[in-house]
């Protein structure tokens, strides 16, 4: 073969070589990648064809006004039933979501990177709780049912909810803030400790500031995880449709993805229009958290690429 | 003797060796005394003794590998950032073991700042990189700040070039500038030493003979121990120098001059003279 080869090179001309079968399979698998990766695109595409249309019908058909959609609470009636209460109730879960795993995220980093001696259990941990991810989102519901809803009794609340979506995605918070603290260059760490800084002054007024745009982003990507997710709430005890406007933390709820999920199972043709107006809802909140993400993400990408000593 | 017309032809070329003379009664304000520090198995440092003297310039030569920073970092405790580095032995700052159990290395390291190898400013503006010691030190309140930070950028030779743009991030200046920042910011809390981890060695040579200008005007005011690898760095601007051969041993410890002109010790010689290193 070698030799065969040698001879193609040095005895015939440039032109002489037969490169047909070569860019067939050239051809071949550029097609193959680009379907493979055009799958998803036109998966949405198809699904948000489907969402529009449907909700289409709800203009044309039923006459559902965005007005009263946005400003009803829920209702067995199909004519008077609205968006309000799930979206205060995703409000409300998003914002006690938010406190709870920017606590226990940037906490748990912060132990991990700064503190924990560099032992096997640290790294067991650390290998672990990208696993964490993938658990079941159910799992998560059934423990806090178990613990919080019946164990302390608290019943099915707006706070049990938010327990329930922050352990599923608080790992997502942990392995984001992991790494934008372990990005701090250790040359920051010893000029601080160097001029005198307590282990946490240098925590406070290097570290984190450095990488907080990283952890921002980390938990904007979590929120927006954890805003659309069904199965904990359902285990959690979500209402299906919730008649008044969730007031604190210790009121029942519904959620948009719980409303929707209900909407869909109705046997009414409206309720599918109005599913697919809460559809269109949640995607609408979940591009703008991913856009404030990207924002934070490039407002501060000049300070961290001058950080790189 | 061939040998020592070899050193001085090295010096007379190229170094001009330091010549002030100083009263020669300076206060020691650093000493180790039978010194060790090891990493794990590896020993860094092996029974150093040594005894620095105050508000002069020290400084620390040898080849790599042969401990000189390890040396430095043992003085303000930084190998205790280390968590497999163990050190015996005594090393005294102001005649206190800074390994005795009751003394805090963050308080030791509030009498001594250091510079590091290549500049570390935080991602901060100029005036809260040099503020930061004042800062964390909870003497911010006790003292006017922007006095503070206008005489610390003065004593750093930076003043003039930054006083316009004190707003400005630390990290937008030159190298040079930037290692100047640094130093700014380790004597803003007023130390008594200041410790230089091979401070030019990240920078060309027009900012590192500035940086050299600047240590010989600090050591009016500060003891500085330098690290360098750099012998005719060492000669220009010490007027100590303690020579560490591999295995980390203090081979030799003397006045500048008598290191590059007349060292008793053969090794000292060979390596001053480029025979190795």
């Amino acid at each position: 073969m070698s030799t065969e080869r040698k001879g193609d090179v040095t005895g015939r001309s440039i032109t002489d070589v037969d490169l047909s079968s070569e860019k067939f399979k050239n051809r071949l698998f550029y097609g193959l990648l680009l379907a493979a990766s055009s799958f998803g695109v036109v998966m949405l595409v198809f699904l948000f064809a489907d969402i529009f249309y449907e909700a289409a019908i709800g203009q044309r058909e039923f006459g559902i006004e965005l007005g009263r959609f946005l400003g009803n609470t829920g209702s067995q009636t199909p004519a008077n039933a609205g968006f309000y209460s799930a979206i205060i109730a995703s409000v409300w879960l998003m914002a006690l979501t938010v406190v709870f795993i920017l606590f226990l995220g940037i906490s748990t980093a912060l132990y991990l990177v700064e503190y924990a001696p560099d032992n096997r259990t640290t790294r067991l941990i650390e290998a672990n709780l990208a696993n964490l991810a993938g658990v079941p989102s159910v799992v998560y519901g059934i423990l806090i049912l178990a613990l919080v809803v019946n164990g302390a009794g608290l019943g099915s609340v707006i706070l049990a909810g938010a327990f329930a979506l922050s352990a599923l995605v608080v790992p997502i918070v942990i392995v984001a803030s992991i790494e934008s603290i372990r990005a701090v260059p250790d040359g920051m760490r010893d000029g601080s400790a160097a001029t005198g800084a307590t282990k946490w002054q240098t925590i406070r007024r290097v570290v984190l500031p450095q990488s907080l745009p990283g952890i921002m982003t980390g938990t904007i990507l979590a929120l927006a995880r954890a805003v659309g997710e069904t199965a904990p709430l359902l285990m959690v005890g979500a209402l299906f449709t919730d008649t008044s406007v969730p007031g604190g933390p210790f009121d029942s709820f519904s959620s948009m993805p719980v409303q929707i999920y209900n909407w869909t199972f109705l046997p009414q043709r409206e309720f599918l229009a109005l599913a697919a107006m809460g559809i269109i809802v949640l995607l609408v909140v979940l591009l703008l958290m991913q856009a404030v993400a990207v924002y934070i993400r490039r407002k501060y990408e000049r300070d961290v690429s001058l950080t790189g000593v | 003797m061939s040998t020592q017309e070899n050193s001085q032809k090295l010096i007379s070329t190229e170094v001009q060796v330091d010549e002030r003379t100083h009263d020669g009664s300076a206060d020691t304000v650093v000493s180790a005394a039978d010194l060790s520090v090891y990493y794990g198995d590896d020993q860094a440092l092996s029974d150093v003794s040594v005894d620095i003297p105050e508000k002069r310039v020290t400084a620390i030569i040898g080849p790599s590998g042969c401990g000189k920073s390890t040396f430095l970092r043992s003085i303000n405790r930084m190998n205790d950032r280390i968590s497999m580095c163990r050190v015996e032995g005594r090393l005294q700052f102001n005649g206190k073991n800074v390994y005795d159990d009751d003394v805090d290395p963050v308080a030791l390291r509030r009498r001594i700042g250091q510079v590091f190898q290549s500049p570390n400013p935080f991602p901060k503006s100029i005036y809260d990189n040099v503020a930061y010691g004042l800062r964390v030190q909870g003497k911010a309140d006790d003292v006017d700040l922007d006095k503070e930070v206008e005489r610390a950028l003065k004593q750093a030779a930076l003043w003039d070039e930054v006083k316009d743009k004190l707003d400005s991030f630390g990290l937008d200046l030159s190298g040079g500038q930037q290692q100047r920042l640094c130093i700014a910011r380790a004597i803003a809390p007023d130390p008594e030493v200041v410790l230089m981890d091979e401070p030019t060695s990240a920078l060309d040579p027009v900012a590192a003979s500035k940086i050299e200008d600047l240590i010989e005007d600090l050591a009016e005011t500060y003891t500085v121990i330098i690290v360098t690898h750099n012998m005719q760095q060492a000669a220009r601007i010490s007027d100590k120098t303690a020579v560490f051969l591999t295995g980390g041993e203090l081979v030799e410890f003397d006045d500048t001059a008598t290191i590059f002109e007349d060292p008793d010790d053969q090794r000292v010689e060979d390596y001053i003279t480029g025979k190795f290193g």
